[in-house]
């Protein structure tokens, strides 16, 4: 019987899997052609700040294929990424996996710890204010969260500076420490600077998907059965689970958008800095992978998220499998 | 002999008054007492305020006894939590809500039971069969189950603690009428069975009449008469009871107008000292707005709230006083006629098929229906049957997969030819708009003077004041009414209309069919009727198509086909149809 119910749903994740592939293979012929898009000559701008000889842009066209077929181009592009490879970058001359390799871990540690730290408390919170609606708790924590979506991440981040580290002096100024709990205290301000305004979205999310399986017929049928408040709860939260487990995809896009922020405000070494500086110095490798592998964790998670709905929600289950 | 539950002075108070005045009740082992009213009666506060589980911003007053317990029916949730689930459990109106969707039923049965996993699941699977379902039930989630059976699980799941009183809040209004008999029959075995008292909450005098040893008739937050389940509905001593039993379609004849009781049930807190029925009284009297008139016994165990009583035990024959009793009428055989003159229908459907994406069984499965000019034809069958396809395909909101829908004079402007009136009239109207905005907007759009709005307004039996108001402002009845002048603005040649009278309550239900019934005459409309209810068809149509899983099964003059039913299927839904009215036999 578990058999019958599990084909579908692996049938059904490979299918989501599939659809990930076709958008990320679009998204790499989007990311591929960025050099195309910007303004100037393609040559020019892939030496950047490189002299600029007849020599040198001999050299980067072969090296680029720039002579080939956009196709081909694209081809050997791909083949070399696929492998890791994506060239050099323009400004250092350094492989661009090394680069990224040495900078994605700051960046996926304060990534980690916002979405737990915003899950962990937006979700509680949520649920409390959702259990004492109109309570002064509720309030608060309702006013506090508009606040949190509406107010930068700079600025907060540069308060928690003022307040936690040169004023009260408990965290560090900057950089990323030794060791974990080291580095854990040198990432604790800017993942909670991230985290403020997640888990202000959360708490949102949260507090009115609970609010309303609380108004639910099952509810009072429950109740009246003589069920506690705690079992009432757990039932109201298995069925709450559903939309707000959706609605997490969402917040991973926001994190990697709120994150450049950070690593700027709090000068630390991340692939979100990476990327600023990237940009700016139109450092194409850098951008293309960066994008790319931005590109890969979203749509992964967007596939998680669709695995996990499927898991929570038995409907649609029985919707997949009828297909 | 001493009551199980009796309750004293159980009042509800809400935000802005009272919502249910005093009330006394008693209920002994293995007695049914129902509670009839249409909405805005109480009476499903008073169902509440009996568990406490009245909403926020609500409470109640007042003192239960129940199994030589006392509780006050004021107390907080831990005074509560004795009576509930093994004292007293509730069964609530929608199986497609009560349950929780994503949690197996065997799950859910068995929250609150204790025991080792072993006992409670052989717990649930006892609990199952005394229901009627199988075990395998337990495994799956309520989404798999149809509503009868859901209905079932949750009340396994209302038993589950062996109470020894059952509140049932309109336990079958959502199920189709042959699953209705079945569920009732099902809490009617089980009471007898548990010695269990039960309260059965309901708007349906004829279920009241079927299943209730004693009835109380609730009005308004009042409780206006109570009495043995006979004699309230043989003898009505309110003339309110009287009333809204002569509102009643019956089924076996049809009447040329149906009985209704004029204006709206008010609210019970702006009613104050005097009786809440006297402005729709036809017998009210200075008296009747002095103060609120006692419940004075009028019989063994009958009492009403009426001050004029006796005389009206002098005339049991309700309908009366509103004027001539409705006489039947020999409904005209049509069927016959369109055959015999070979006239040219209106609307032609047929073959019809339609199926939908993901269901094993189709919707619509080679239906053909004829509907001839000036004619009301009624669509009856249960939920599946696939009427609701049908109509939506012949107003062109689906596409069947194969068949044909002709309308007599070419397909031109079927939109604007063919209109539909809903169920809800709330989610069909826009909240933002006044009535007569919505109103001009579609005479504007089908080419008329915006000066008809009056005229639209009136011809649905509304002031012209109407125009100025929103949909928020009216009541049920006045929507629907809304509805049906808009759906006449852009003067369609056929008006279909789905379960448009469904959710209305008994006595307004009665007005929008009259007046349905009026307009059909006097704007030579050609009506389609889609319902459930085969008493409202019999009122309002001439010809009756019977539907079951997507196809006819039999169809027919009305008259013939209810009178007379040939095949299995219609001769079940006849005799599920509980009536209000006593049977002759
Ligand atoms: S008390 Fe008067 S108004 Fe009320 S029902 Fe009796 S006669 Fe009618």
């Amino acid at each position: 019987m578990s058999e019958g119910r599990a084909r579908p749903l692996v049938a059904y994740t490979l299918r989501r899997l599939l659809g990930a592939v076709a958008l990320l293979f679009v998204l790499s012929v989007v990311v591929f052609s960025l050099i195309y898009w910007a303004p100037g000559d393609i040559a020019r701008n892939l030496l950047g700040n490189r002299q600029v000889t007849p020599e040198s842009l001999a050299a980067v066209r072969r090296q680029y294929h720039l002579d080939q077929p956009f196709v081909v181009q694209y081809a050997g592009w791909l083949r070399a990424a696929l492998h890791g490879d994506f060239g050099r970058s323009i400004r250092t001359g350094e492989p661009v996996g090394g680069l990224i390799r040495d900078r994605i871990g700051v960046t996926a540690a304060i990534c980690g710890l916002a979405f737990v730290l915003s899950v962990v408390g937006g979700v509680a919170a949520g649920i409390a204010c959702a259990v004492r609606r109109g309570s002064w708790l509720d309030r608060i924590l309702v006013s506090g969260s508009v606040l949190g979506v509406s107010a930068p991440a700079f600025a907060v981040g540069l308060l928690l500076l003022y307040v936690f580290a040169v004023w009260l002096g408990w965290f560090p100024f900057y950089g990323t420490g030794d060791g974990l709990l080291d580095g854990l205290w040198h990432l604790a301000l800017p993942a909670l600077t991230l985290a403020i305004g997640l888990a202000a979205f959360v708490v949102k999310l949260t507090r009115a998907a609970v609010a309303r399986e609380l108004d639910a017929d099952y509810v009072v049928f429950a109740r009246s059965r003589g069920l506690g408040r705690g079992a009432v709860l757990r039932i109201v939260l298995r069925n709450a689970a559903v939309p707000i487990v959706t609605s997490l995809g969402l917040l991973l896009a926001y994190l990697f958008g709120g994150t450049v922020l950070v690593e700027v405000t709090f000068a630390l070494p991340g692939a979100g800095a990476l990327m600023q500086d990237a940009v700016e110095f139109k450092d194409f490798p850098v951008v293309q992978a960066l994008t790319l592998a931005v590109g890969l964790i979203v749509t992964l998670s967007a596939v998680v998220v669709d695995v996990v709905y499927l898991l929570v929600d038995p409907r649609l289950r029985g919707r997949v499998s009828h297909r | 002999m001493s009551a199980l539950l009796s309750v004293t002075g159980l009042s509800v108070l809400g935000p802005r008054g009272r919502l249910v005045e005093p009330v006394d009740l008693a209920l002994d082992p293995g007695e049914t007492v129902a509670i009839v009213g249409e909405s805005g009666s109480g009476k499903s506060m008073t169902a509440k305020a009996l568990t406490g589980l009245l909403p926020s911003g609500v409470r109640a007053a007042g003192t239960m006894l129940l199994g030589g317990r006392e509780l006050d029916l004021a107390a907080g949730e831990t005074g509560w939590r004795g009576i509930r689930g093994g004292g007293i459990a509730l069964l609530l109106q929608d199986p497609f809500t009560s349950l929780s969707p994503v949690h197996r039923c065997g799950d859910q049965i068995g929250w609150g039971l204790t025991g080792s996993r072993r006992t409670r699941s052989a717990r649930v699977a006892t609990l199952l069969a005394e229901v009627g379902l199988p075990e395998r039930v337990a495994g799956q989630y309520p989404f798999e189950l149809s509503g009868g059976m859901r209905q079932r699980v949750a009340l396994a799941a209302a038993l589950a603690a062996d109470p020894q009183v059952l509140i049932a809040d309109e336990p079958t209004t959502a199920l189709d009428v042959t699953t209705q008999k079945d569920v009732l029959d099902l809490i009617a075995g089980l009471q007898r069975s548990r010695d269990m008292g039960l309260i059965l909450i309901t708007h349906d005098l004829g279920v009241a009449r079927s299943r209730a040893d004693r009835i109380l008739v609730m009005y308004a937050g009042r409780l206006v008469e109570q009495g043995s389940a006979a004699a309230v509905l043989d003898t009505p001593g309110h003339p309110y009871s009287a009333r809204l039993l002569g509102c009643e379609p019956p089924l076996d004849r049809q009447l040329t107008r149906l009985a209704s009781i004029a204006g709206s049930v008010p609210q019970p807190y702006d009613v104050g000292a005097a009786c809440a029925f006297a402005p729709r009284c036809m017998l009210a009297v200075d008296a009747c707005v002095a103060a609120a008139p006692p419940l004075v016994a009028i019989g063994p165990g009958h009492a009403a709230a009426c001050v004029r009583t006796g005389e009206v035990l002098d005339d049991p024959v309700g309908p009366t006083v509103d004027g001539p009793r409705p006489e039947p009428v020999e409904s005209p055989e049509t069927g016959e006629v369109i055959g015999a003159t070979g006239a040219v229908p209106l609307l032609r459907v047929a073959d019809l098929t339609r199926r939908f994406h993901g269901t094993e069984t189709p919707a619509l499965d080679g239906v053909s229906l004829e509907v001839a000019q000036g004619e009301s034809v009624a669509v009856v069958g249960e939920s599946g049957s696939g009427k609701t396809t049908l109509a939506r395909c012949v107003v062109g909101l689906e596409h069947p997969d194969s068949g044909s829908i002709e309308l007599a004079g070419g397909a031109d402007g079927r939109a604007q030819r063919v209109q539909i009136v809903f169920q809800d009239p709330y989610s069909a109207l826009n909240p933002g708009l006044t009535i007569g905005t919505t109103l001009r907007e579609t005479l504007r759009a089908a080419g008329r003077p915006a000066e008809l709005v009056e005229g639209l307004l009136e011809l649905v039996g509304l002031p012209a004041a109407y125009a100025r108001r929103r949909p928020k402002a009216l009541s049920g009845g006045e929507r629907q009414r809304v509805a049906i002048a808009r759906a006449l603005a852009v003067e369609p040649d056929l008006l279909v209309l789905d379960e448009s009278v469904s959710a209305l309550d008994v006595s307004v239900q009665a007005q929008v069919l009259n007046l349905l019934r009026d307009l059909q005459q006097r704007l030579d409309l050609t009506l389609l009727f889609i319902t459930h209810d085969l008493a409202v068809a019999r009122q309002v149509s001439q010809r009756v198509y019977v539907m079951r899983a997507g196809r006819v099964v039999e169809h027919g003059p009305t008259d013939a086909v209810l009178a007379r039913p040939q095949q299995d299927y219609t001769q079940r839904l006849l005799a599920s149809v509980p009536s209000a009215h006593r049977t002759e036999d």
